[in-house]
């Protein structure tokens, strides 16, 4: 938790930034196995945000397939994919994001979605076509908060 | 209360197809019938062993509705829909009941259906019913998801409850089916998911408040606590791939059609439970 509060805090002061910079979803290089080393803003996530993205049904929504008992007070916590406690001890940044830009990289077949990828979808409601689900920065954010469940 | 213990259990684990599903041995009698809500899969379902009626996933509360037709909230729609049965509509000033006798001439229609007509049409019980409104009473069509249809639908359906569902998928109905296949199977929408990924791999796991079942739609049409509603087949389809941010087929069009002769086939051997109740 206390890692969690100075990220944000740091966050704070450049969380304004421009994101005029970022990485577009066809631009991402990935590694050999799906882990993707640069941030796709240059910013410096901001982990309290990460955390509500974490949990809106419209944005991540990551609660609807993973128990995290960093957030205990939520009382729905889906159980399709692993329990994410100390998820920061299994994988490094570059992990994370890889699987957070597209998990399919590393877990094929996955019924994860890709949460930084806009291309090769089938029947897309129009308002969604073209579009990621998160953005650069939201992106950024989540691995921010990600990266403070360390037990 | 079985079911949360049991979550506790399966809590955090990956997919686990043919894992313990919760309530599996709790039983469904509708006024004193005793209902098929698990049974060996059809020959044809090569990932699953066993297949479960989606009351088994439901909460005691909602299962419980669903067990007197008293506590059903779906018998007031049934209940509009027998005074419809009677009511003369239409240029030919004829009503149901004009040419059908009864509902109950329509028992054991429900669980052969969709099935393939004479002229290797694949057809619905919509399709049956607009069929008689428009070539045969002068009236006008109901809408596919509409009030009226759904009741009728519903009402025509609880004729069959109880009765094992037989739907023919080989002879001429197999390439529909095939296509229905096909669809469950593909990936859709932003979010990229199949049917399957939701009712085949994950069933009886949690998805956030929803515990997951297999899709079975040998309850419909569906009253539902979330609309207080009847909810037709292909309205659920079409709820399900909006879920997932994918445009839907169109309610009573061909994709729709073969997706519900598909589905139906992977309840063959699961009891006709019309008009259900889910949350
Ligand atoms: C539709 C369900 C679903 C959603 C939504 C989802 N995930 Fe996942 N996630 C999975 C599954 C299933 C796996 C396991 C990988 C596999 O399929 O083999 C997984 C794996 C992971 C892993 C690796 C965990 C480990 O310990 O191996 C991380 C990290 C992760 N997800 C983070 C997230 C985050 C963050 C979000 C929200 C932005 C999210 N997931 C949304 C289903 C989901
Ligand atoms: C003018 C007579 C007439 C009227 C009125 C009529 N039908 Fe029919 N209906 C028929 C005939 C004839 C058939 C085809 C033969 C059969 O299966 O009984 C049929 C078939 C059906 C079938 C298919 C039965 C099966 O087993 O294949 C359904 C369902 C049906 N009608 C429902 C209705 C409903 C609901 C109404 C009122 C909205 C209605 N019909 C009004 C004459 C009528
Ligand atoms: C993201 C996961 C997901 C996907 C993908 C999905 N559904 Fe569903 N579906 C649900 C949930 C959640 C429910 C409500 C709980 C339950 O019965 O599983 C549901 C309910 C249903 C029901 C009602 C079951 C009953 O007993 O009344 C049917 C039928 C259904 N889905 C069919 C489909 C079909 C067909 C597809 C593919 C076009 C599909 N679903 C795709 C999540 C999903």
């Amino acid at each position: 938790m206390k890692i969690f509060a100075k990220v944000a805090f740091v966050a704070a002061f450049i969380g304004s930034a421009s994101f005029a910079g970022s990485i577009t979803p066809s631009d991402v290089t990935f590694g050999e196995d799906g882990e993707v080393t640069a941030s796709l803003t240059g910013v410096v996530g901001d982990a309290a945000n990460g955390r509500k993205l974490f949990m809106n049904r419209k944005k991540g929504n990551c609660l609807a397939c993973h128990v995290n008992s960093e957030m205990s007070e939520q009382s729905f916590h889906g159980e399709v994919g692993p329990e994410l406690d100390g998820v920061a001890a299994r994988w490094n940044t570059a992990e994370l994001r890889g699987i957070l830009v597209n998990s399919k990289m590393m877990f094929e077949g996955t019924i994860m979605p890709s949460f930084y990828w806009d291309s090769g979808y089938e029947r897309t409601l129009k308002k969604f076509v073209g579009k990621t689900i998160l953005e650069a920065q939201e992106v950024e954010d989540v691995l921010a908060y990600l990266s403070t469940l360390k037990e | 209360m079985k079911f949360k213990k049991l979550i506790t259990v399966v809590l955090g684990a990956l997919a686990i197809p043919f894992a313990a599903v919760a309530g599996e041995d709790s039983q469904l009698t509708v006024e004193g019938q005793l209902m098929v809500t698990s049974v060996a899969a059809p020959a044809h379902m090569e990932n699953v062993d066993k297949i479960f009626s989606g009351w088994v996933f439901r909460k005691d509360e909602t299962q419980a509705l669903q067990m007197d037709d008293f506590d059903n909230p779906a018998f007031i729609f049934i209940d509009k829909a027998i005074d419809t049965f009677s009511k003369v509509e239409g240029t030919a000033g004829k009503a149901c009941v004009s040419c059908h006798e009864s509902p109950e001439v329509f028992k054991g229609l429900r669980a052969s259906m969709p099935r393939v007509n004479s002229s290797g049409e694949l057809e619905t019980i919509p399709e049956l019913v607009n069929g008689c409104r428009t070539e045969r009473m002068g009236a006008e069509k109901w809408k596919w998801s509409g009030g009226s249809m759904a009741g009728i639908v519903g009402l025509i359906g609880l004729q069959s409850r109880g009765m094992s569902v037989d739907v023919t998928i080989d002879g001429p109905a197999s390439s529909m089916w095939e296509k229905g296949k096909e669809l469950y199977y593909t990936r859709v929408g932003q979010l990229n998911m199949s049917c399957a990924n939701c009712h085949e791999d994950n069933y009886g796991n949690m998805i956030r408040a929803d515990h997951l079942s297999m899709g079975q739609i040998n309850g419909f049409p569906t009253y539902r606590l979330k609309n207080a509603k009847l909810n037709t087949i292909h309205g659920r389809f079409k709820g399900c791939m909006k879920n997932i941010r994918a445009t839907p087929y169109k309610e009573g069009g061909d994709e729709f059609k073969a997706l519900e002769l598909y589905v139906a086939s992977r309840s063959n051997g699961l009891t006709v439970e019309t008009p259900s109740v889910r949350n």
